[in-house]
């Protein structure tokens, strides 16, 4: 016997590009996030072949949770096209031998910033949201030790007030994206940066959704079938943006959330934010047999 | 005429004390800031605290804040829910009793208020704390307590970093009133007003003191404010009681050498 025998063939590295403590270590902190809903858990955030800011936290955590069998789709503002998509799915791809996918139907794990899919996600899928800062107290309280304490304490009033300033100062809540919501009636996250569109879409989902900031280094999850109660007014209702009578001119199809475009003379047209949506639905309309999953908002928004 | 012979002795009235504390004791380092202090305050009571700077007013005020822990003493209020010494509570208990059951005002509003919030929230985070939860009632009640406080309504959503000393101090006394504590703690809130503005801002504690019966404890190093506010005095010095008395009697019949030549020092 030789001591090569024993050992595993070089590789050039390591299955999905973190080494295997990294992992470990982010399955351990994955877990905890798991147990605690919405508690922010801090972990050795690792340097991947990407700038800190641009989805690392989202980058690794998919990382640690790929497969071979796996299939990935990677959403930038909606889009699976934009760079930002196209080069991390690539890399996600390359480094785990995951076949990629558009379709969110088909994949099982989707990482995504900005946006939740709008077609419901299923129990088989997880999604991975990149998120900038996962504090949602930290401008009401720029310390970040008594941050944790007003955590522990459940010490929330302050985004409260924020939110009863907004009203003060506009007459409605101004908060567009990471809008606050109490996951599991215990801790306040901040769902950072998709739009309030997207954060009743986390409500009782049957989906595993983990989110998670590289360069804060902290990741928190919302489990399947976790509560999570956008902060309101009890005599202000939560309000979504008024997209429900809105018009893709590209798809022609309306009551999803939309993407403004300007135009040259003033105006604007509006297309679907979710781009694949928006393809599925053309490709329908020209006789293609596409499977179109049922959406969150089905019959669901006010016209 | 034999039937009015027969009456009982009339029981006298007893009140129990809102606040005790006794033996209070606190070293910062080799600074002696309190030693064996006690003191009562009954409902609806005013009790001064004077005394010279560093002579462990402000402490012994923070201790009855919950802020700091002694190194030895009891403390109880007497109030519905509450038992034992309120200095064995933990950090959560303390800043739920601070929250719902005491206000204070600080010397410097900055200590108090949020400045970059507006004022009327500044009082509704008080309420959002103790968990009203619907934006008409948090904009009237936030309302009324300034309202009480005397503040200009008018500039109710203004910041209080664009206000002027004195109604700063009355954003902080409509924070600290907002939920009808049992206990109002003032802190010097009139130092660094000036006289006229102070007269108000004392007028309007007055006021709320006889409207509301909140039982007061206010620290100052200005025999003016206390005489004018307070039922009884306490004076301090070196961190502990050399004096303590009916507000009148300490004035006029100052007992220590202290307190006489505190009184007479007076301009």
């Amino acid at each position: 016997m030789t001591l090569a025998a024993l050992t595993r063939p070089w590789e050039p590295m390591s299955y999905g590009f973190l080494d295997a403590s990294a992992k470990r270590e982010l399955r351990r902190k994955m877990l905890k996030a798991i147990a605690v809903p919405g508690c922010q858990m801090p972990y050795a955030s690792r340097e991947v072949p990407m700038a800190r800011g641009w989805g690392t936290g989202g980058l690794q955590v998919t990382l640690t949770l790929l497969r071979p069998s796996s299939v990935v789709k990677v959403i930038d503002q909606g889009a699976d096209d934009s760079v930002n998509a196209a080069s991390i799915r690539s890399f996600l791809t390359k480094v785990s031998g995951a076949r990629e996918t558009w379709d969110t139907l088909e994949a099982t794990i989707i990482q995504s910033r900005h946006r939740i899919p709008e077609e419901r996600l299923r129990a088989d899928q997880v999604l991975v949201l990149q998120v900038p800062n996962p504090e949602p107290l930290r401008p009401v309280q720029p310390d970040m030790s008594v941050a944790r304490q007003m955590h522990a304490d459940a010490d929330y009033g302050r985004l409260w007030l924020v939110l009863y300033e907004q009203i003060v100062r506009s007459g409605r809540i101004m908060e567009g994206a990471a809008y606050p919501a109490l996951v599991n009636g215990r801790h306040v996250m901040t769902p950072s940066p998709i739009p309030r569109w997207d954060v009743p879409k986390l409500h009782m989902a049957p989906h595993l959704t983990f989110l998670s900031a590289g360069r804060e280094k902290r990741l928190h999850a919302v489990p399947p079938f976790t509560r999570v109660e956008p902060l309101v007014f009890s005599d202000v209702p939560y309000q979504v943006e008024d997209h429900a009578n809105l018009t893709c001119h590209r798809s022609g199809v309306s009551g999803y959330f939309m993407n403004e475009i300007p135009q040259g003379d003033g105006t604007s047209r509006f297309e679907l934010s979710d781009s694949h949506l928006g393809i599925k639905a053309i490709r329908r309309a020209e006789g293609a047999a596409m499977a179109v999953g049922p959406t969150w908002y089905d019959g669901k928004l006010p016209r | 005429m034999t039937a009015a012979l027969a009456l009982e002795p009339p029981q006298l009235m007893t009140t129990p004390p809102l606040l005790t504390l006794r033996g209070v004791s606190r070293r910062y380092g080799d600074v002696i800031a309190l030693q064996d202090v006690s003191a009562t305050v009954y409902p609806a009571e005013v009790l001064g605290i004077v005394g010279e700077s560093g002579s462990g007013k402000s402490t012994l005020l923070r201790m009855m804040h919950l802020e700091d822990s002694p190194d030895s003493g009891d403390y109880r209020l007497a109030l519905p829910g509450l038992s034992g010494n309120l200095f064995d509570l933990d950090r959560f208990a303390r800043r739920m009793l601070r929250a719902t059951r005491i206000g204070i005002v600080y010397q410097n509003p900055h200590q108090g208020l949020l400045m970059s919030h507006t004022s009327s929230g500044n009082v509704a985070e008080r309420l959002l704390i103790a968990g009203e939860r619907s934006f008409g009632a948090l904009r009237a009640r936030a309302r009324d307590a300034l309202d009480a406080s005397e503040f200009p309504l008018e500039r109710m959503d203004a910041r209080p970093i664009e206000l002027s000393g004195g109604m700063q101090q009355r954003v902080q006394l409509a924070k600290a009133i907002a939920l009808e504590p049992a206990l109002l703690l003032l802190d010097e809130p009139t130092t660094g007003l000036d006289v006229s503005v102070q007269a108000l801002v004392l007028d309007t504690l007055k006021r709320l003191q006889r409207d509301r019966a909140i039982t007061m404890v206010i620290v100052s190093h200005d025999l003016g404010v206390i005489r004018t506010m307070a039922d009884r005095v306490m004076v301090m010095r070196r961190g502990r009681v050399v004096e303590e008395g009916l507000a009148d009697q300490v004035f006029q019949d100052p007992q220590h050498a202290y307190t006489q030549q505190l009184v007479h020092a007076k301009l």
